[in-house]
């Protein structure tokens, strides 16, 4: 049966993400090499088709294919994040694959397929449509982190990625089958529903919990499941670690709060802890870890850990809220925005700088490039302001909001814990700026001109992360009108 | 309140669009980049005393004042006001950014342009702390300040730059994060008497003077504590104060000048803006131990000063112990005191930024800070150390001189509060006359130690240029202080009435506040607070 048009206009954006993947890949042989650019230009015709597709999205709300995805002010909401970054993604990556003579098509195809599988997550109301989006996005970003395939790096890097996702797939999957063993359904709505009643079967169902919440934890790096984050983050090629630090990420987040608030919003007990004490681990380890780095990419992978405790701050905050969740719920939905434009940028100006064969990742070597690249150095100073949160940044804005739902929900020690973690922060942030700007330049090398595509990213990622500070309204209205749509 | 002009706006942003204006210019146009750097800061001087005329001396609350809306939710505005307070510290801020700018003229030879776009943001950052009323604003300015400091002392500073601007940056983001804690938290707490909450300073002041926000003692205290920390190591009060020695030392002149002319100020103003009004229980209760720690810190940074053998880390202790001064005389909460900590933040400001001026001036000659390589230096500079001595009088506040009037009042206020917190203040003022006549009898007196120095230039016209404003005012804020003190005295009162609070519960305010008061969960403890708070002393 064929559905009905409805529900193709909900999953638009997929759809238009699969055509685009399908199509690069079968049109992939037929370009000559000499021509392989107009897969770039292919692929950010189909980032920016998806965009137009989650506009389309937007205007028909509703639950689609029998009730296993919504559209939702929520679920639009996270599709803007996944395929805006994906869009920035796409951007940045032409002039890497060209410098790393890597096969392009693919790229663009996989690239697509990863972003349609979160989207599928973004959307999903039921825990195995959950599951199939979880695989699709992971597979392909398996390959996506192997795609240098010259250097050794990037294969340790999808080892690992593969074999630690896997089993934090496993326990999700295992996860879903308690759940569904305790209440009989895989509908959050449904288990909300059934778990009022099937009390005796409470310890299935935090078990349950405890594993769909370990599945998730892996894919935000949430402590104690973050270790894989350094090393795939290092070895994956710079663009696809901008992608997996922005889009995953943000698809992950999607998925717990609709499980935590959907699912098991009166429950919130069970799970408050468990968010909590993983909120605080997150935080300390991610910036204590981040201070010893010397290499660029480790040490923003670890500073993506310290976001993850952040994020979790602002969830754990709106579970203990009660029925006043939505501050909570909105704090962490602005944050991801904010977030998302910070890494994309900064890996993006991280990628740009490595050079040719990623060669140029250490914070020395970035010495005295306030004076050879004066915008990239500014840039990539916002950047990490942002990411430290300080004020004319929407970092800035996103921790007021979080500080501000955790003060209200009375979670002091966190706050405590996020504002004394904060400052060690300053230390590693800042060290690249000082290495940047307090350096004499080095004499051996001399960063490549930044390319149209990079220009064209750090260009909006900046002018966002300043208007986010300046303008926060429109946002944060959406986010808070999303977060109401939560329950 | 309506929008009374755009003056504050103007003479705040003025800076930003001069640095903006820098960055139009090519890089390596020394002469216009530092012609336009000095033109705005001269223009914005001008400007700023256009407030002096629009001020009306006397009237109590804010002036001036520019409220809009920025941010709907939380509801953020954009909130400027002055005072008696902040008005002569605007002024001295735009005071001292052209003769910062001046001195660093020839000094500042690399990256000429980002060092003058650095200095005029600072400006605009100094000015907005000062003339902020939306508690959030506040903060923006008063993190913002942070990023052109922090390359002010890492580009241009001496060896250990690195070193002093991170552990600048680290202490003092240690203390602004839990003042934003703080902040947020008190926005929560006044959302129980406004609907939403609300983060304006005038709105909170008036809910807690009329007794429809109560603070807890516990909140209370806790708040106050995350406040003045924040402050504290701004001042700096000992033992924060280690940040304080390396920022000076390895900061450029005009970096040493705008750190110890401002923003050590912000720290004693944040106290008396915003510690001593919003949180008068717990100032009272923990005004001894604040007072033990001035004190040491008088003494203290009196005693390392003395056995400084580098001439701008002797500067650097001494603001310690000034500044534990005026600490002093702010926690003593005698309108008098609090009337000459105002004008001691002016003196400390003018004084210690012309000595830094002067170190500087000796450095730009031979390289060197340390006292040793001077000596007998009367001889082959006359004009220079005559200013030295004007300077250090005035700073160990000789009479007719702007700093005897300023410590003459805090010990004035403070003798009658508690005679052992003046006995602490005047031994304060003795060291000073020990440590500052020494160094200068070093340096100035005697015979010419060290050959380099018999032919080391005097003043030039430039310098001259620097110093003489400096020297106008400190003579004329010695002998005319009335026209200085007849615009604070009606601030200083005030902050002594915003301290007071309604003794009981059911008389002050309105009768829509008394359920309000009945429904706080802590009503019984906030009661004992407020009692404590209005108490006689």
């Amino acid at each position: 049966m064929f559905p009905p048009i409805q529900d193709i206009y909900r999953i638009a954006p997929e759809l238009v993400a699969c055509l685009f993947g399908m199509l690069i890949m079968v049109a992939d042989p037929f370009v000559p090499r000499e021509r392989k650019g107009a897969m770039g230009r292919l692929g950010l015709a189909g980032a920016l088709g998806a965009l137009v597709a989650v506009e389309l999205m937007s205007r028909h709300a509703g639950a689609a294919m029998n009730g296993l995805l919504v559209v939702d002010s929520f679920s639009v909401f996270l599709h803007m994040i996944i395929y805006g970054a994906a869009s920035l993604v796409v951007l940045a990556s032409y002039d890497y694959l060209e410098r790393e003579n890597l096969q392009q098509g693919e790229f663009y195809a996989l690239l697509f397929f990863a972003t349609c599988g979160m989207g599928i997550m973004a959307s999903a109301t039921e825990l195995m449509t959950v599951f199939v989006g979880l695989e699709i996005s992971s597979i392909a970003s398996y390959i996506l982190a192997c795609y240098r395939r010259a250097a050794l790096k990037s294969h340790e890097s999808a080892m690992k990625y593969f074999l630690l996702g896997s089993f934090a797939t496993a326990f999700f999957l295992y996860g879903v089958a308690m759940v569904y063993g305790a209440t009989g359904t895989t509908s959050l709505v449904a288990i909300r529903a059934a778990a009022a009643h099937a009390t005796d079967h409470h310890m299935l169902l935090t078990l349950g919990f405890g594993m769909l919440f370990v599945g998730m934890a892996f894919k935000i790096a949430a402590a104690p499941f973050q270790v894989w984050t350094p090393d795939v983050y290092e070895g994956a090629p710079t663009p696809v670690t901008a992608l997996l630090a922005s889009g995953p990420k943000a698809a992950a987040f999607a998925v717990l709060l609709r499980i935590v608030f959907t699912a098991f919003g009166d429950a919130s007990s069970t799970w408050f802890w468990i968010v909590w004490i993983s909120a605080a681990l997150t935080m300390v380890v991610g910036n204590f870890a981040a201070v010893a780095q010397s290499n660029v990419k480790r040490m923003l992978a670890y500073s993506s850990i310290a976001h993850a405790g952040y994020l979790l701050v602002a969830v754990a905050a709106a579970g203990a809220a009660g029925e006043e969740s939505a501050a909570g719920i909105a704090a962490v939905l602005f944050y991801l925005v904010a977030y998302a434009l910070m890494k994309v940028g900064a890996f993006t100006i991280v990628s740009h700088l490595g050079g040719s064969g990623e060669q140029r990742l250490e914070i020395d070597d970035y010495a005295g490039l306030s004076t050879r690249q004066p915008t990239t150095a500014a840039c990539l100073a916002l950047y990490l302001l942002s990411l430290l949160g300080l004020p004319l940044t929407a970092g800035f804005l996103g921790k007021v909001y979080i500080f501000q739902a955790a003060l209200d929900a009375k979670l002091i020690w966190l706050v405590v814990i996020m504002a004394v973690t904060t400052v060690v922060g300053a230390f590693y942030y800042l060290r690249v700026i000082w290495v940047m700007y307090f350096r004499e330049a080095q004499q051996d090398w001399t960063p490549a001109p930044v390319a149209p595509g990079v220009a064209a990213v750090m260009f909006l990622t900046a002018a966002g992360i300043l208007a986010l500070f300046f303008f926060p309204g429109p946002l944060m209205t959406f986010a808070a009108h999303s977060a109401l749509s939560l329950r | 309140m309506a929008n009374e002009g755009y003056l504050l706006s103007v003479v705040t942003f003025l800076p930003l669009l001069g640095s903006l204006g820098l960055l139009a210019l090519r890089g390596d146009d020394h002469t216009w980049i530092r012609r336009l750097a000095l033109a705005t800061a001269l223009a914005n001087f001008v400007l700023s005393l256009l407030l002096l005329h629009g001020f009306a001396a006397g009237t109590p609350g804010y002036q001036l004042e520019e409220l809009r809306p920025w941010i709907h939710w939380p509801p953020i505005n954009y909130h400027l006001g002055v005072d008696g307070l902040s008005l002569w510290l605007v002024i001295l801020t735009t005071f001292l950014t052209p003769i910062a700018i001046l001195c660093s003229w020839e000094s500042i030879g690399h990256r000429v342009k980002e060092f003058f776009l650095m200095l005029l943001v600072l400006e605009t950052g100094m000015i907005g702390v000062f003339l902020s009323l939306d508690l959030i604003l506040f903060f923006v300015f008063w993190e913002v300040m942070l990023v052109p400091m922090y390359f002010l002392i890492g580009i241009w500073g001496h060896e250990r730059r690195i070193y002093a601007a991170i552990k600048f940056v680290l202490y003092t983001m240690a203390g602004s994060v839990l003042m934003l804690v703080a902040i947020l938290w008190l926005f929560g707490l006044s959302g129980a008497s406004v609907p939403g909450g609300t983060f304006d300073l005038p709105t909170i002041q008036v809910l807690l003077q009329n007794g429809k926000l109560q603070l807890p003692h516990t909140t209370e205290l806790l708040l106050f504590g995350a406040f003045f920390l924040a402050f504290a190591i701004k001042v700096p009060l000992f033992p924060l104060h280690t940040w304080l020695p390396d920022a000076h030392v390895e900061a450029p002149t005009a970096g040493s000048v705008i750190l110890a002319g401002v923003l050590l100020k912000m720290g004693t103003y944040g106290l008396l803006r915003f510690c001593l009004p919003l949180f008068p229980a717990a100032s009272k209760e923990l005004a001894p131990w604040v007072a033990v720690l001035a004190m040491i810190g008088i003494v203290y940074g009196a005693l390392v000063s003395m056995v400084q053998p580098d001439l701008k880390k002797l500067i650097a202790y001494s603001s310690v112990s000034h500044l534990g001064f005026v600490v002093l005389g702010i926690f003593s909460f005698h309108p008098v005191a609090i009337q000459g900590a105002i004008y001691q933040m002016l003196n400390h400001g003018i004084s210690t930024g012309a000595l830094f001026l002067i170190a500087g001036m000796l450095y730009d000659r031979r390289h060197t800070h340390l006292i040793k390589e001077f000596g007998g230096l009367a001889t082959p500079m006359p004009a220079l150390s005559a200013f030295f001595l004007f300077v250090c009088l005035s700073s160990l506040g000789l009479p007719m001189l702007n700093g005897f009037v300023g410590e003459f009042l805090i010990l004035l206020g403070t003798y009658q509060v508690n005679k052992l917190w003046a006995t602490f203040g005047a031994l304060g003022v003795i060291l000073a006359a020990v440590y500052l006549l020494w160094a200068y009898q070093r340096v100035a007196f005697g015979e010419v130690t060290v050959e380099k120095n018999r032919v080391l230039p005097d003043c030039s016209p430039r310098e001259r240029l620097i110093l003489w404003p400096l020297c106008v005012m400190i003579l004329w804020m010695g002998i005319g202080s009335p026209v200085f003190l007849s615009r604070t005295e009606t601030a200083s009162q005030q902050v002594i009435e915003q301290m007071k609070r309604p003794q009981m519960p059911a008389l002050a305010g309105t009768r829509g506040a008394v359920p309000q008061l009945r429904d706080a969960p802590a009503g019984a403890e906030s009661a004992t607070a407020v009692q404590q708070g209005a108490g006689p002393k």
